[in-house]
Parts: C-alpha cells; sequence; structure tokens
C-alpha cells in the first residue's frame, strides 16, 4: 500500500484520535520520540537521539503507589494499556525490542508494566535510505529495512511510503486505514531504494562471543577505560540497554515505587551495603558492558545485545567507539587460537 | 509472590523486633502474614530470600531465616547498613511492612536426601543455614538425612544469632552442633578457635558427604582448603552468594556474575558452577 508524505499529517491526526501515537518530533534542538496530539509535530524519517526503548520502557515511571495508615494499606499499581502506534520507529531499534522482549519476560518471571504495552502497541517502521556514517547495523545480523520487530515497515520512495505489513497485527491496522493499493512502479522503485542503501562502516564481529570467552581476565581491560569518562550516555542512549533501578518516593508512609534507568558504568550500581564493590573501577564496568553485550547476553538470549544503531559511538564525549572495540577484541591474542 | 505483577508486596505485620547481638547491628524481625491467601501461597526452601520492603523508605533483599516448617511466620535477621535496614531496625512492633519473594533458588534439601550434610557458618551469615538446620530437623524429614554437622562461628558470644536454639541444638543428638568463638571470653566455656581450625578439629568425613557453607569471605578462603583436604570435591561444596539486588527477577541488570544472575540463577551455586563463572563477585 501507498502512503503519500502530503498525506501523513492528516492520517496521523485520524491515529491520534483512536491511539495514542508516538513519533519522532524535533524539540529542544534535538528529535526525540514523544507522544503527538497532532499529525504536523512528526518528522518520520528522522532518526531519535535517544531510542524509543522508552515507549515500551520509560526513563522513569511509577510501578505502584501506597498509603499505610490507621485504616490500614492501600495500594495501587498502574499498568499502562492504552492502545498505542508507535510512528517512525528505525529498524535497528525495532528489533533491540524484541531482545527486550527476552529481558522482560524471562523463563519465571512477566514485567507487566513492559509487556502490557509491548502488547498493546504497533511499531510502524521507517527503513532507512541513507544510514548514517556511525550506523553498522549490517554488522550486528541486521540491515537498514530489517523487518524484525516491525508491525509495518514503511519505505521512502520519494513523494510516498510504500507500507509493506509484516505481522498479522500490521495487515489488520493497514486494512483500516484503506490506503491506496502500491503499483509496480513503486514496488520496483522500493525494491531498488532498499538496494542502495548502503552502510559506510562495517565491523567484522563473526566469532567475538567464543573469543570474549577467554577474555575475562585479558589485559586488553585495563587501558580500554582509561579514556571513558563514566558518563553512562552510551548505556542511556542504547536501544537495548535495560538496566533499571527501583526507588522509592515517599514521604512518612505514603508514597509511590519508581523505576529509573540505571547504568553499568556507574560505580554506585554494583555498590554493597558492606561497602564491598565487585566492580570498582572503570576497567570492570567497561568490561561488563563489552561482556554483556557481546557474550553474557548471547548465552542467555542467543543474540548480542548491540543492534548497530551507532548512537553511543555518536554521542560519546570522549569518541570511545564500539566498532573499534569490537576490532580490538577480535585482534587480542587469548592463546587459545586456532585459526 | 503477586501472581499478576511480581513487583508488588504483600503486606505483612511485624510481630517481633529483637535486637539479636550485642553490637546491636542485628535485629531479628519476626513477621506474620496479613492475608491467609499471602500464607498459602508463599512457598519457600531454606537458601530463598525475600525483598522487605519499609513502606516509605524502599526495599532490600535479604536471607529468609526461618524455614517452611515454622508455618505463619517469615523471620529475617538483619543487619543495620543501610536505608531500609535502618528503618527496619527502628520499626515498632505491629508495624506493617511489605514483603515481595520467595525469590531465588534454594539449597538442593531434595538432592541431599540420604546424605550426610555439613553445615559451616560464620558470624551474621548464619540465616538461611538457621533456616537449613530448622529444615532438616523437621520429624517428618530427620530420617531422610544422614549424619548432620553444624560449625558456627562468631567473634566473641554477644554476636551468636540465635543463642537459644544453639543451645537447644547443642543438646540434641540428632545433630552435632559445635559452636565457636574466635578468642577465650570471659564466661564462655564452649569451644574457641577460628571456624577453619575448628573444621580440621572436628574433621567432618567427605564420603557421601555435601557440604553448605555461608560466611564472610575471609572465613570461605581459608577453610575452603581444609575441606579440601577432607576429601571435598567442588560439586560437594555449595554456597549462597550476596550482590547488590533491586528486582530481584532476572532483569534490572546488576547482580549478574558472567551471565549468570545472583537474584534468580542463583544466590545458591556450588563451588563447581562458581569455578565456572568469571571471578567478579
Amino acid at each position: 500500500m501507498i502512503i503519500n508524505k502530503s498525506e501523513i499529517a492528516g492520517l496521523l491526526d485520524n491515529l491520534v484520535k483512536e491511539y495514542r501515537v508516538y513519533a519522532p518530533v524535533q524539540k529542544d534542538g534535538i528529535v526525540t520520540f514523544e507522544q503527538i496530539n497532532e499529525g504536523t509535530q512528526a518528522k518520520p524519517g528522522a532518526t531519535s537521539k535517544k531510542p524509543p526503548k522508552e515507549i515500551l520502557f520509560p526513563q522513569s515511571e511509577e510501578l505502584f503507589n501506597y498509603q499505610v495508615d490507621s485504616q490500614g494499606l492501600r495500594m495501587e499499581d498502574k499498568i499502562d494499556d492504552t492502545k498505542s502506534v508507535a510512528f517512525g520507529v528505525r529498524p535497528c531499534d525495532a528489533k533491540s525490542m524484541m531482545l527486550l522482549d527476552n529481558v522482560f519476560h524471562n523463563d519465571e518471571y512477566e514485567d507487566v508494566y513492559y509487556t502490557t504495552r509491548r502488547k498493546n502497541t504497533l511499531i510502524i517502521s521507517v527503513g532507512c535510505n541513507q544510514p548514517a556514517s556511525t550506523c553498522f547495523c549490517t554488522s550486528v545480523g541486521s540491515s537498514p529495512f530489517d523487518t524484525d520487530g516491525s508491525d509495518v515497515l514503511l519505505t521512502d520512495i520519494g513523494d510516498s511510503y510504500l507500507a509493506e505489513a509484516i505481522t498479522e497485527q500490521g495487515k489488520e491496522f493497514l486494512c483500516k486505514l484503506n490506503l491506496p493499493a502500491s503499483d509496480d512502479q513503486a514496488k520496483t522503485k522500493a525494491e531498488e531504494t532498499k538496494k542502495q542503501a548502503q552502510l559506510t562502516s562495517e565491523v567484522d564481529t563473526t566469532g567475538i562471543k567464543e573469543k570474549l570467552d577467554d577474555m575475562f581476565d585479558h589485559p586488553y581491560w585495563e587501558s580500554l577505560y582509561e579514556k571513558c569518562l563514566g558518563c553512562g550516555a552510551c548505556t542511556y542512549l542504547c536501544p537495548t540497554c535495560h538496566c533499571f533501578d527501583i526507588a522509592d518516593e515517599a514521604k512518612d508512609c505514603a508514597g509511590c515505587r519508581v523505576r529509573n534507568w540505571d547504568s553499568c558504568m556507574f560505580p554506585l550500581f554494583t555498590l554493597h551495603g558492606s561497602g564491598h564493590n565487585p566492580r570498582t573501577s572503570g576497567k570492570e564496568r567497561w568490561r561488563q558492558r563489552a561482556m554483556h553485550k557481546f557474550n553474557y547476553f548471547v548465552e542467555r538470549y542467543n543474540a548480542s545485545a548491540c543492534v548497530g544503531c551507532g548512537r553511543c559511538i555518536k554521542n560519546c564525549p570522549v569518541n570511545l567507539d564500539i566498532r573499534q572495540v569490537i576490532a580490538d577484541i577480535k585482534a587480542q591474542d587469548t592463546g587459545s587460537e586456532v585459526s | 509472590m503477586n501472581k499478576n505483577n511480581p513487583y508488588l508486596p504483600i503486606p505483612m505485620r511485624l510481630v517481633k523486633n529483637f535486637c539479636e547481638t550485642e553490637d546491636k547491628l542485628i535485629h531479628t524481625f519476626d513477621l506474620e502474614f496479613v492475608n491467609k491467601e499471602d500464607q498459602e501461597n508463599f512457598k519457600y526452601l531454606p537458601g530463598q530470600f525475600a525483598e522487605l520492603m519499609v513502606y516509605g523508605q524502599g526495599e532490600a533483599p535479604f536471607g529468609i531465616a526461618s524455614s517452611p516448617n515454622e508455618p505463619g511466620i517469615l523471620k529475617f535477621s538483619v543487619a543495620k547498613v543501610g536505608v531500609v535496614s535502618k528503618a527496619l531496625h527502628l520499626l515498632e512492633e505491629g508495624s506493617t511492612v511489605g514483603v515481595r519473594g520467595p525469590l531465588g533458588n534454594w539449597y538442593p534439601v531434595e538432592d541431599l536426601k540420604g546424605k550426610n550434610i555439613v553445615i559451616i557458618g560464620g558470624g551474621f551469615a548464619f540465616t538461611t543455614l538457621r533456616s537449613t538446620i530448622q529444615y532438616l530437623l523437621d520429624p517428618v524429614r530427620r530420617g531422610d538425612y544422614g549424619d548432620i554437622t553444624v560449625v558456627y562461628g562468631a567473634r566473641n558470644p554477644g554476636l551468636l544469632l540465635y543463642k537459644e536454639e544453639l543451645q537447644e541444638w547443642e543438646n540434641r543428638d540428632d545433630i552435632n552442633m559445635v559452636t565457636t568463638i574466635d578468642r577465650p571470653a570471659e564466661g564462655w566455656e564452649g569451644r574457641t578457635g577460628f571456624v577453619p581450625a575448628v573444621v580440621e578439629e572436628v574433621a567432618p568425613s567427605a564420603e557421601n558427604t555435601v557440604c553448605i557453607i555461608c560466611g564472610p569471605p575471609v572465613m570461605i578462603k581459608f577453610t575452603q582448603p581444609v575441606l579440601e583436604k577432607l576429601g571435598f570435591t567442588p560439586e560437594q561444596i555449595i554456597m549462597s552468594l550476596e550482590m547488590r539486588m533491586k528486582c530481584g527477577l532476572g532483569m534490572c541488570g546488576r547482580c549478574n556474575i558472567g551471565s549468570k544472575y545472583v537474584c534468580k540463577d542463583g544466590p545458591v551455586f556450588t563451588l563447581e558452577q562458581l569455578k565456572k563463572l568469571p571471578n567478579e563477585y
């Protein structure tokens, strides 16, 4: 099906009546993914500085509120089941949601805050005609028009988007929009567009999991972290980073429990009550970050926790480039090389 | 655990707030279920932990010191170190607290059937060991297990937990209870010496035996070679780990050792399992 670009704003206006709609929005000089009230706010085709993971896993959210007084205990949780549409998600970010699904619904527990939003959110992605210089999705098993995690994939073919349903929900959604069918010309154009989308950077990640199996005690970690400031920007802007803190915001016996994004790059993250800290310096924290993405996560969920979006590269204040880290890891001698 | 939302605590009533040690650092808390239904749903085994919540302050993870054969209550012994534990210490009996659990895995009490059991504890890391001893000594169950030997040490007599129960266990003949303090102290007629040395003296046989050890790192460090000398293999040594935790569900990401989350895959590991994990705990 075809969506004419000039009709996007009107289409979103209609969606807003029925759904909570999120889209990339230009605000304070940056693009962020936000809830919109009218179609003209949206900038589909723009890549947000912060990943849209916060639609499902907000940076800060109230889990429940409570009050204890003479009448007893009152407690109320807030599960958000609003029907939502995320319009203009990048394929890498859509893929990251599939990785997060593993975390928030494991073999024993279901995080109902996340899973309820997930079930109620349609992901409408826009493929990347011109990947940025920091993008390396093809190096981590994805591509600029990857359909993983999307319900609908849009391909920019000039004046319009070609819309393809990826899931059943995506199909139903598109049917309801009464869009004109796509002709052969549009289909051909979309195919060409997909072929032309070239990544300018890549890094060989094959075998990195196995390489890291033998690298926990490797001297490489002793210098890697030296220029890192420990600001945590890489983790906050990473679409797959999911670490969080739980805290109470309360006065006397009434208040709420909130969860906030947290970061393995912070020393307090692992500090015990006793004062002991298993990750005392940047060395251990950087090792954790690299290991978690390319070894531990693979071990647990059979996929690396990196979708190649490049946000950590673009926004690192000291230019610590994860692509270089991957290349350097691959180049280290671990004394157990087969080839 | 709340069936629909694992983040929601169940309400419990603090029925006893007892100062356990002479340095006043450890209090033991007995909690009673407010709702009958919660009591029925709270099924746990020795070694598991729970998040204990003080309304208005937050929650923190603590090993469960009571045993499933002590129905109706949960017991926790908590050192005063942080915001939640300090608030707990000050809490009046009768107050409502929140509990989220049981969380984590447990000592493999099923696999231990037919085996001799050696339990080694030090300092205030005796909470889930108390749970284990209570569990094993349950008359309906005691026959399932072989000899039970316990070595428990503290710096001085005033720092031992559960003093009355220790006395009671010492008087029983179906458990070899050895209590020790580091140095001789006035009024102490029991054994003196550090835990590793006492384990060497007691010298439990490793044959058909499993050892559960829980205590400060320095105690574990020096007891391990003693156990090895006695013939214990890494598969026969079971430990319980501590880590900073938040969710307890394997999601928040901070308590991992390698690819394992201590909150969900642990806190109980055999030494054999730990040897395969990175040394980062």
